[in-house]
């Protein structure tokens, strides 16, 4: 599985949706399932998948896919 | 004044464009008097946004100047208000999420109505704040509270406050079962687990003090967290009937559980993510994002530095619902402006106590029930 695929898996576990609704546009708060509870759940996840350590920052500032996509890359995970 | 004016922005992107450099600013690097120059813009933006959306605000203060050379000229609610109206600058469709403040059983509950950029701001500002206290850096989190907290349908107070300060948080575990009592087999596992690295405990003073402290003297026992940092919040005046103070309570802590790093906060749920952290030397500052104001309880004119009366809180965060400018019940002096021992700038001050409920001389305290 590319990093793309990790983190639509990714999202899709922590949150609960489908693959099709992870889009970079896909933003924290704008659906149910992203709340700040499952927010916590998605960084743990993510965490995980990629073997990042992220900080509060990170965190606070991970607020769409895109962003989540950035803050990775700061981490050394490409997405092509 | 129009703010309309300044390059053709509307106030909402004047207000945006002014906050986030405050946000990325020093918490407590700025002056005083540079700190009030800066918010001065944001406050008056702020009274005049909340006049023209909220009914109650504007009745209340319709005829009120906004402030032209100091933070204490702003009109305040007073805290009770938010019992008593539905005090919104947002319409229905905006609204994100109502946060009840518990209180006791008996009391009708104080709700804030948060859209989602107060609530994100919220957020941000409390994690902003803390990281200088604590680090940007994510920890094992003992959260000295029960899960059942979390799930009631209603958002409470206690609830935002877990919430917010999880952002600090790996692994969350919890050290209370739903009944409030001692979760000692999970206490026990995560002081195992963590006994040498560094941790993060967090939990409402008095849920600290009854459900916990008093619940591991019970039991005998004691757990090693040597590296651990708590961060408690809420206040004294549940506990007063126990005498329990700030150092009787950090000496309790430090012989049970080893922690030596312990950070008190004063914060309203009328303004959360705008908290007052306690220092090193013991004093609670005023960030870069809220300030306050000591107020002579009969007069409610603005007192000098060393004089108790009540405390006036201001935050910039607030957009939602009028809650920049609270008058609390809360009785406290300024204990120094940008000389406290530990460096930081700003206003340092000390809670001291509630004022009795009679004392209580409401200023527009006139609303109708909503
Ligand atoms: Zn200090």
């Amino acid at each position: 599985m590319d990093n793309l695929q990790t983190l639509k898996q990714a999202f899709t576990t922590a949150l609960g949706i489908d693959a099709a609704a992870v889009t970079d546009e896909l933003t924290y708060n704008t659906i149910p399932e992203w709340d700040s509870t499952a927010h916590m759940i998605l960084v743990a996840e993510l965490e995980n998948v990629f073997d990042v350590m992220l900080d509060t920052d990170d965190i606070i500032d991970m607020s769409s896919v895109a962003q989540a996509k950035l803050i990775l890359q700061k981490y050394h995970v490409s997405f092509g | 004044m129009t703010t309309q004016s300044l390059s053709g922005r509307s106030p909402q992107e004047h207000y945006e464009t002014l906050y986030s450099a405050l946000l990325e600013a020093d918490m407590y690097n700025i002056a005083q008097a540079d700190k009030e120059a800066l918010l001065l813009p944001l406050f008056k933006l702020l009274h005049d946004w909340h006049l023209t959306r909220s009914v109650h605000y504007h009745r209340l203060f319709g005829h009120t100047e906004s402030p032209e050379e100091a933070l204490a000229e702003l009109p305040y609610l007073a805290v009770r208000l938010f019992k008593q109206l539905a005090l919104k600058s947002i319409s229905e469709d905006q609204l994100f999420r109502v946060l009840q403040s518990s209180g006791t059983t008996a009391q009708v509950p104080a709700r804030v109505f948060l859209d989602k950029d107060t609530s994100a701001r919220q957020s941000k500002a409390l994690v902003r704040i803390m990281q200088h206290f604590i680090g940007k850096q994510r920890l094992p989190m003992l959260i000295i509270d029960s899960p059942a907290v979390m799930d009631k349908s209603e958002f409470s107070a206690r609830a935002a406050g877990i919430q917010g300060m999880a952002f600090f948080g790996r692994k969350p575990v919890y050290a209370l079962n739903n009944d409030m009592s001692l979760n000692e087999e999970a206490i026990c596992a995560f002081a195992k687990q963590h006994n040498n690295t560094p941790v993060l405990l967090f939990g409402f003073t008095f849920m600290v003090w009854l459900h916990f402290v008093k619940a591991l003297q019970r039991r005998n026992l004691k757990i090693a967290l040597p590296k651990g940092v708590l961060v408690h919040s809420g206040g004294w005046k549940k506990l007063s009937e126990q005498q329990v103070d700030n150092s009787t309570f950090k000496q309790t802590l430090k012989s049970l559980c080893g922690l030596s790093h312990i950070y008190n906060f004063y914060g309203m749920a009328e303004q959360v993510g705008s908290v007052f952290v306690e220092c090193e030397a013991g004093h609670l500052h005023a960030p870069l994002l809220a300030d306050i104001v000591i107020r002579d309880p009969i007069s409610l004119a603005p007192l000098p530095i060393g004089k108790v009366g009540l405390i006036q809180v201001l935050s910039v965060i607030p957009t939602s619902y009028p809650g920049h400018s609270i008058l609390t019940e809360d009785k406290g002096q300024v204990l120094g402006v940008d000389d406290c021992s530990c460096g930081r700038k700003g206003q340092y001050f000390a809670v001291l106590g509630r004022l009795p409920k009679t004392e209580i001389r409401g200023c527009s305290d006139t609303g109708d029930k909503a």
